[in-house]
């Protein structure tokens, strides 16, 4: 039987890891190759690898963080930030990415989508969508949430699932940072929009939160808060869901 | 010294960097000659079987890897690689393989709750012992991701099963020294590297 995901974030500026609260008031989480390394022995089941730096220097330090982290962690790692063609999602992965996260591109070059599908499968292009609710609605934000789009969400997950999007990376801007517990009902509506595996992500903090949403039918649940600032990790999240009967890894 | 054909599809150096972690010695290589040089062959890839089989084909890899195959030495499959062991492939057109372990690679069959391509973690059932799975836990999740499963053509091939849905597939496939795997080892964690390790110590014989 195929199991649900745990998946530690790791929001990289600058070559450190960072955590931030509704996308602002960043602050420093420590080095993230030693992070990936934890997550490792600690035998998460995938990792993400999401740059907020635009700059060059944050490029650099993107692709070197992902090519130590391949050297020493076995399970599949997903790295996003900033990708705008078929040449970037190629550099990543030859730096060890096993599937690529774009986000803010897809507004105006969606067929990036088809693109990248056709060249190394749907299986590695990973759809990042980041939501606020607001006036009643779902309004999608791109750039990190800092430019408003004017598409509404059913219409882009389906129109990104026709062009092959092989999964959906739900971010809720609410929700992030707060550990009050993911958007259920934004999670809801998207599980019920298409049949690709949806990841969920923003507000994890506690276990329940994660069976909250994987009960709902989210395929695998994102988190970064929750595994930064406590006592918490994979192993511990993974042995709570399978006491409430959710099917996860056994190592 | 081990292996690791490259014929420019995917990723091999998760392969490579596993086999380092490990302590082994590999290489990558694609030179089809140099093949019988080594102890230990390992066939990866990701992507479509035809445009593998053609890169195979160009580099002259196709005669070089049976001949490989037929010396006794241990030779593994993995994912695409796997499926390349077989004699014929419809990804996206019928293709001939390289014979090596009779089958067919065919698109996974469909039931309602069967999303392409199957990724994530799934378990593996057994049908009879191995040297590659010497020490395996039982139950233990390995990492997938394909659409394509081999079908052999001789039951006693198929290695181990595996379930996704209401669908059972062959998530291994072994005859003599050839072993074929549809998951990732490289990918899958201390699970994984246990299988690795066995093949990488693994003299071919059952």
């Amino acid at each position: 039987m195929l199991k649900k995901r745990i998946i530690p974030v790791l929001l990289l500026r600058n070559g450190r890891m960072v955590k931030g609260k509704h996308f602002t008031d960043y602050r420093d989480t420590g080095d993230p190759v030693s992070a990936a390394r934890i997550y490792n022995a600690q035998k998460a089941d995938e990792l993400a690898f999401i740059d907020i730096d635009a700059s060059q220097e944050g490029r650099k330090a993107l692709f070197d963080t992902v090519e130590a982290a391949a050297k020493e962690c076995f399970m599949p790692l997903t790295v996003g930030g900033g990708v705008q063609s078929v040449d970037d999602i190629r550099q990543l992965l030859n730096s060890g990415a096993d599937k690529v996260l774009i986000n803010t591109s897809l507004y105006g070059r969606p067929e990036l989508v088809a693109e990248g599908a056709q060249r190394f499968g749907t299986q590695c292009i990973v759809a990042g969508i980041d939501v606020r609710f607001e006036q009643g609605g779902y309004q999608l934000y791109a750039n990190c949430g800092k430019r408003t789009e004017s598409i509404s969400l059913a219409d882009h997950i389906r129109r990104l699932d026709t062009l092959g999007a092989g999964e959906f990376f739900i971010n809720s801007i609410d929700r992030d940072g707060t550990m009050e517990g993911y958007d259920d009902d934004l999670l809801r509506t998207a599980v019920s929009l298409t049949r690709r595996p949806i990841i969920a992500c923003g507000g994890a903090g506690n276990f329940q939160h994660l069976a909250d949403a994987l009960e709902l039918g989210a395929h695998a649940a994102a988190c970064a808060s929750l595994f930064h600032f406590g006592d918490n990790n994979p192993i511990r999240a993974r042995s709570f869901l399978k006491n409430k009967g959710i099917p996860v890894k056994a190592c | 010294m081990i292996g690791i054909v490259d014929y420019g599809m995917g990723n091999l150096h998760s392969v490579y960097n596993s086999l380092s972690y490990l302590g082994f010695e590999s290489r990558l290589f694609s030179a089809p000659e140099e093949t019988r040089s080594f102890d230990r062959v390992i066939l990866p890839g990701v992507g479509a079987y035809a445009s593998a089989m053609e890169n195979l084909q160009t580099a002259g890899f196709v005669e070089a890897l049976r001949d490989y195959a037929a010396s006794g030495r241990p030779l593994l499959g993995i994912c695409l690689g796997m499926h390349l062991l077989s004699s014929l492939g419809t990804e996206p057109e019928p293709t001939e393989g390289l014979d090596i372990i009779k089958g067919k690679v065919d698109i996974m069959p469909a039931s309602p709750d069967v999303q392409l391509p199957h990724v994530g973690w799934n378990s593996l059932d057994p049908t009879r012992t191995h040297p590659l799975f010497k020490g395996a836990r039982p139950g233990v999740d390995y990492y997938f991701v394909h659409s394509y499963c081999y079908t052999t053509e001789r039951q006693e091939d198929a290695l181990t099963t595996t379930t996704y849905g209401e669908t059972v597939f062959t998530s291994s496939v072994a005859r003599d020294n050839i072993v074929g795997f549809q998951f990732h080892p490289e990918k899958s964690q201390a699970a994984g590297l246990r299988l690795l390790e066995n093949f990488c110590m693994w003299d071919g014989s059952c």
